[in-house]
């Protein structure tokens, strides 16, 4: 071990000594002026962005003796996975504070879940990925129980844990198999093994990967894995919702990324088949539930499902182009899903959850600009050009047609269609039906600003995609 | 620098950015106040100027040429070679001037009528007029894709917030049918990348494609097309969309993006894969057939003016794709050419006539509230000058020779009778079906004795209506006196497509 080890794990453990200190201070904070913990917090993130820029490594760096790597693909998703995570905290301040939820928890339990995404994204062995997931997982558990007066956030968190533990001990048990047939758990060693046993017919090796896909679907949400997710999207309070529902994601690429192209990539055949069959489930089941839906948190949910069917798609492809493509889809879907959450938080109430999709009736007379900006978000994940989902979609149906499967192409856009009918009913909601209530959207200042910047960038980057699109390629040729 | 160098992109920002300018200045909270006058008095202007900017463009056009002109040109999304790309030729020249045309009148005649959040009703219209000329100048598919759908959201939404009372099921059954359509479109744009690399619509038309793919992608851009026309039979949303609309969503409708379905087919489906257009022609003259005789019948059942009108629509355009899939029936001489140049003048002229007829209507239902042929009678004796622009329309609609509405058909008849006489035969009867489905409602609603005392407490057209259908008046018998400008556009750029279609990419 040497210093340039430190310095490649060095935002990890930069952002873990911050959030003893910021443990440390919430305790000396009292409840009045909790706000400071948020302040702390943001300068947390801050320091760990600078750090991760800082650190950025040009090429491809293995340390920890092959347990850790850092690359571009890692340092693109840590500094996106702290910006989301400073967004959800910002969404969610006024949120807590309104409804006697302003407890450092929060935002530590929030830094804890970053510290997990992070170590994952940079996990260059199964066991790295595994305590990543883990520290990840514990704080999601904790944070949708956060609110401990409310049942239904206790029963998700319940469910939540309960099926999370069973994924892991399969993840767990998947790796075990891998570890028996190759005698390593670090990717690179994986690889080389398999790729000096050219004869892929190799059972044992076979039965380890498809429980890793279980792993891998359980984290994404995609079906037939996704029993939790929407009820832990309408269990858990909005901002913790809207938390699970931005950064991990991001983690959930990396997760898969590493452990398929990384590790398994010589095994690419047998993985395809099973994760195209996962994605297209979840692709037609997501969009088609969704439909039925009433509860706004809950369609997000469903919809996420579907999203992550094109995320899988794209890396179903196999191809840099597919794996750019699944980086570019991933991170522009963040970004129109936390500005949507973010909606969500600013039609509650103290007292009052706004979650059933006829809080939105009306909200065009109450608030036209916030309005406008649902609407974009919207539109966005709809697929609608020119907001930057649409070039989402764009990527992910070029990388599948390219890699010769025009069916799948053509189901993908009907799935799109059929989609667009719940994320069209909430622009009916909001435009068409009279308002139920007169009130204004109250919100302080930077979140006003911050939520409009959201809602502007997804029309924003679709106008001009092209700098995203050309760093996602350049990402993609880095993996191996 | 050469201002006619940036005209198209003037042409398709200038009302984006005023719309956006009229949700930021409008009030809605109180429609009479001077703020909202103001809005009112910004969208007429802007839409005026785009209009006066588009009389350049037709002033500087070059009608000898069949090359793309004022065209830009700048990269956009390089990693995948795709270009902010526009011009025009014979075929976009017209429907752009169209457009500009429209627009001003169906602002004016929104101008006091719309009493719930005009200033939105008014941006919507702009940023629609802006994108509609992007569709009609885009020359890459993604620029030309995101203008084709970004153009859906206004139109959702006008119809949505100030349709009639079944607005939603019409708005979203308007949507989804154009999005499922386009959607293929889009899968055969990535497929044509695929094939070239660049999105650029003349190396797609360049690309050399087998008969399978021809054939699919054909199909693909029919489902694209045929919805929009709208063509048999997928023409349902048609009648909903039209009915729920307000007056200037129905007129932008019908005038102008039923419009985009027939420039589809000249723009894409007949250059880049003709072999495939040639392959299913026969499929196109049915259905269009169809189009005029049965949809022609199912007009002259119609209780409701809107609908009928629709209905009308429908017959209409099967006309302009009648007349562009003619060609390859058509064994030698002019007759192919006459078919695609009636095809395109039935478009404008479509334009024209069904706005007009639509803005009528709008004029009857702003003072009774109902669009039942059977709620109106003897409207002549309350509203005489009103009376006479709806029979001047109704003849048009008709076909009557001297109104725009008779070139157009009369040029694709022609054609089909050197094509087959059958053809020309069904195609005919819209001579007798249109009359008589127009006039009967004519008959009806204008003419007689008064039929009520609603009817009897009517108040003729004030200043503003009138102005807007004289101008209309004046536009369809002008293209109906004197085509021959219109003609001149588009003749060398329907030679060259011709050419081009002649050519087997196989």
């Amino acid at each position: 071990m040497n210093l340039t080890d430190y310095i490649s794990a060095a935002p990890e453990m930069i952002l873990l000594v911050l959030i003893c200190v910021v443990l440390i201070a919430d305790l000396f904070i009292d409840n009045e002026h909790r706000v400071a913990t948020f302040w702390l917090s943001m300068a947390a993130l801050a320091i760990t962005g600078w750090s991760i820029l800082a650190t950025a490594p040009i090429e491809r760096v293995v340390v920890f003796d092959g347990s850790y790597v850092s690359d571009p693909l890692s340092q693109i998703l840590k500094i996106t996975a702290v910006a989301f995570v400073a967004l959800a905290f910002l969404y969610a301040r006024d949120y807590l504070r309104a409804n006697d939820l302003h407890k450092g928890e929060y935002y530590l339990l929030g830094l804890f879940g970053l510290l997990g995404m992070m170590i994952m994204t940079s996990a260059n062995s199964l066991l790295t990925m595994y305590l990543g997931l883990e520290t990840l997982a514990l704080s999601l558990y904790a944070l949708v129980a956060i609110d401990r007066n409310s049942a239904t956030a206790a029963e998700s968190a319940m469910k939540y844990f309960v099926l999370g533990a069973i994924a892991s001990g399969a993840l767990l048990y998947g790796i075990s198999w891998i570890y028996g047939v190759t005698g390593t758990l670090k990717f690179d060693e994986i690889a080389a093994v398999i790729a000096a046993e050219p004869d892929l017919n190799n059972l044992p090796l076979w039965f380890g990967l498809a429980f890793l896909i279980v792993g891998i679907a359980f984290k994404f949400g995609a079906v037939p894995f996704h029993m939790w997710l929407p009820d832990v999207y309408q269990g858990a309070r909005t901002p913790v919702t809207l938390y699970i529902a931005s950064a991990p994601k991001l983690a959930a690429l990396a997760f898969t990324v590493r452990i398929l192209v990384d590790g398994l990539g010589g095994l690419q055949d047998v993985w395809a088949d099973m994760i195209m069959v996962v994605a297209v489930l979840s692709l037609l089941v997501g969009n088609v539930i969704a439909i039925a839906q009433t509860n706004i948190k809950r369609m997000l949910g469903y919809s996420a499902i579907a999203h992550v069917g094109f995320i899988l798609l794209a890396i179903f492809c196999g191809t840099d182009k597919g794996y750019a493509a699944a980086l570019f889809y991933t991170l522009t879907y963040i970004v129109a899903t936390a500005g949507a959450f973010g909606i969500v938080i600013l039609l509650s109430r103290r007292g009052y959850e706004a979650e059933s999709l006829a809080d939105f009736k009306g909200l065009n007379e109450r608030s036209p600009w916030f309005t406008l900006m649902m609407m974009f978000l919207m539109l966005s994940l709809t697929g609608i050009p020119p907001f930057i989902g649409f070039f989402g979609k764009l990527n992910v149906i070029d990388a599948v047609l390219s890699s010769g499967y025009p069916g799948l192409a053509v189901l993908m856009v009907v799935a799109s269609v059929v989609g667009a009918f719940y994320y069209l009913r909430v622009i009916w909601y909001m435009y068409f039906e009279p308002a139920e209530d007169q009130a204004v959207l109250q919100a302080s200042a930077d979140t006003r600003l911050v939520l409009s910047l959201n809602g502007v960038a997804v029309l924003g980057l679709g106008i001009v995609p092209g700098w995203l699109w050309a760093l996602c390629t350049q990402i993609a040729l880095s993996i191996r | 620098m050469d201002f006619s160098q940036y005209i198209l992109s003037l042409l398709i920002w200038l009302p984006i950015v005023g719309g956006v300018l009229l949700l930021v200045i409008g009030d809605d909270r109180d429609v009479n106040s001077s703020r909202s006058v103001t809005m009112r008095i910004v969208a007429l202007s802007m839409s005026l100027l785009t209009f006066l900017i588009s009389v350049a463009l037709y002033k500087w056009f070059d009608n000898s040429t069949p090359a793309m002109q004022f065209v830009e040109r700048s990269s956009w999304i390089p990693a995948i070679d795709v270009w902010y790309y526009l011009g025009i030729d014979g075929f976009s020249a017209p429907l752009i001037l169209l457009t500009t045309f429209i627009t001003p009148l169906v602002v004016l005649a929104g101008w006091d009528t719309i009493k719930i959040r005009p200033a939105q009703y008014f941006a919507a219209f702009l940023i629609l007029e802006g994108l509609m000329i992007g569709v009609f100048s885009a020359l890459d598919g993604i620029l030309f894709y995101v203008f084709w759908e970004a153009m859906l959201v206004p139109m959702f939404l006008i119809i949505g917030v100030w349709g009639g009372e079944r607005r939603i099921y019409a708005t979203l059954k308007f949507f989804l049918y154009t999005f499922l359509g386009s959607v293929l479109m889009l899968v055969s744009f990535i497929y044509l990348y695929g094939q070239v690399g660049s999105f650029d619509l003349f190396k797609f038309m360049n690309a050399p494609l087998g008969m399978t793919a021809q054939k699919l992608i054909f199909i693909a851009f029919l489902l694209a097309f045929a919805v929009k026309v709208p063509m048999w039979p997928v023409h349902t949303w048609l009648p909903d969309a039209h009915v729920e609309a307000p007056t200037g969503g129905s007129v932008i409708l019908a005038a102008i993006m039923l419009k985009m379905g027939g420039y589809g087919f000249v723009r894409l489906s007949l250059p880049i894969v003709p072999d495939g257009s040639a392959y299913f022609a026969g499929l196109m003259i049915a259905l269009s057939l169809i189009a005029v005789v049965y949809i022609s019948f199912v007009a002259l059942m119609q209780k409701d003016m809107k609908k009928l009108i629709a209905y009308s629509s429908i017959a209409h355009m099967g006309f302009v794709t009648l007349g562009f899939f003619l060609l390859w029936s058509i064994s030698s001489g002019t007759g192919a050419g006459l078919g695609m140049t009636g095809g395109m003048v039935q478009m404008v002229s479509h334009g024209l006539i069904s706005g007009a007829m639509f803005l009528c209507v709008g004029v009857l239902y702003d003072r009774m509230h109902s669009r039942q042929i059977a709620d109106y009678g003897g409207v002549a004796n309350t509203m005489p000058k009103f009376a006479a622009f709806m029979v001047l329309f109704a003849m048009a609609n008709a076909g009557l020779p001297g109104t725009s509405g008779f070139v157009g058909e009369f040029m694709v008849i022609i054609a089909s009778f050197k094509a087959n006489f059958w053809f020309a035969f069904c195609a005919a009867s819209i001579l007798v079906l249109g009359a008589a489905y127009t006039l009967w409602m004519i008959k009806r609603v204008v003419y007689g004795e008064v039929a009520n005392k609603n009817v009897a407490a009517l108040k003729d057209l004030n200043q503003r209506e009138f102005i807007v259908l004289t101008v209309l008046a004046i536009a369809v018998l002008l293209i109906g006196l004197w085509p021959a400008p219109l003609v001149d556009m588009m003749n060398v750029t329907i030679e060259q497509l011709l050419q081009q279609v002649a050519q087997s990419k196989l």
